[in-house]
């Protein structure tokens, strides 16, 4: 059986990937990707401490947090859509009417 | 344990494939490879029922949801490098993976697990849990499902 140590490392790195994509990259469908990814990250270890204290709380958490992440990605992109038809972009940085 | 480290290593790897392939259609296949290896991950931690819900939710519905937009828009135009937050990127992140691996270090939850019954995570016991302690939280997730339909028909409507 492989330690709960072993899942969280690894779910850091993911997380830790990911916020990487979130910074440096100028396209926001991987932007949102990397968002994705983060949350996945922190499932797995929602499930790994499910597991190891033997509670179902942390399923029933992945659960709503599914649900969420399913609706963050329905609104997201709808608003990439319509920055889209408005400026013909997907970079970020072309995107500051409201930065003085 | 072996299986565990290939599947790991897999996972970061196609973590970096997301995030610094080029290309946005290659980015979401990898996604979707890393999504499956996730839910092999909720498989062997006896979370059968989350990690089949994984696999039709995520790298089946949001996935192609994903797919669809970047045909959709078909953004020809190559993304230019953003080379000056590379370092702030790169360096943030490994600080926050220095500050993660230290904290997950210094615990001591490094028993073995909790001896979980055959039945542990089955679509039986989550339900179970889903509909006596967590009902309030499950009626207002189908309310946040519904107001993010709502919001994308409307968000996503041509003007005219």
């Amino acid at each position: 059986m492989v330690p709960l140590n072993y899942y969280l490392i690894l779910s850091a790195i993911v997380f830790a990937i990911g916020v990487v994509g979130v910074l440096i990259r100028r396209n926001l469908i991987v932007v949102l990707m990397s968002i994705e990814l983060m949350l996945n990250a922190v499932n797995l270890t929602f499930i790994a401490f499910s597991r190891f204290l033997g509670s179902m709380e942390g399923q029933v958490v992945v659960f709503f947090v599914m649900a969420v992440a399913a609706a963050e990605a329905v609104i997201g992109l709808a608003i990439i859509i319509s920055v889209f038809r408005h400026r013909e972009t997907l970079d970020p940085q072309e995107m500051q009417l409201l930065k003085w | 344990m072996v299986i565990f480290f290939v599947l790991a290593v897999m996972l970061v790897g196609l973590s970096l494939l997301v995030v610094f392939v080029r290309n946005v259609v290659h980015a979401a296949v990898a996604l979707v490879a890393a999504l499956m290896i996730i839910a092999i991950f909720f498989l062997t931690l006896q979370a059968p029922m989350v990690g089949v819900l994984q696999i039709m939710v995520y790298a089946g519905a949001i996935m192609v949801l994903f797919l669809f937009v970047i045909m959709f828009l078909n953004p020809m135009t190559p993304e230019r490098p953003r080379r000056a937050w590379w370092g702030l990127g790169v360096l943030s992140a490994s600080l926050l993976a220095i500050m993660l691996l230290f904290m997950v270090s210094k615990g001591q939850l490094g028993a073995g697990p909790l001896a979980g019954t055959e039945w542990f995570g089955s679509p039986e016991t989550l339900a179970k849990s889903l509909f006596t302690e967590f009902v309030l939280p499950f009626e207002i997730a189908s309310i946040v499902l519904l107001v993010a339909i709502v919001g994308a028909v409307v968000l996503a409507k041509r003007e005219r």
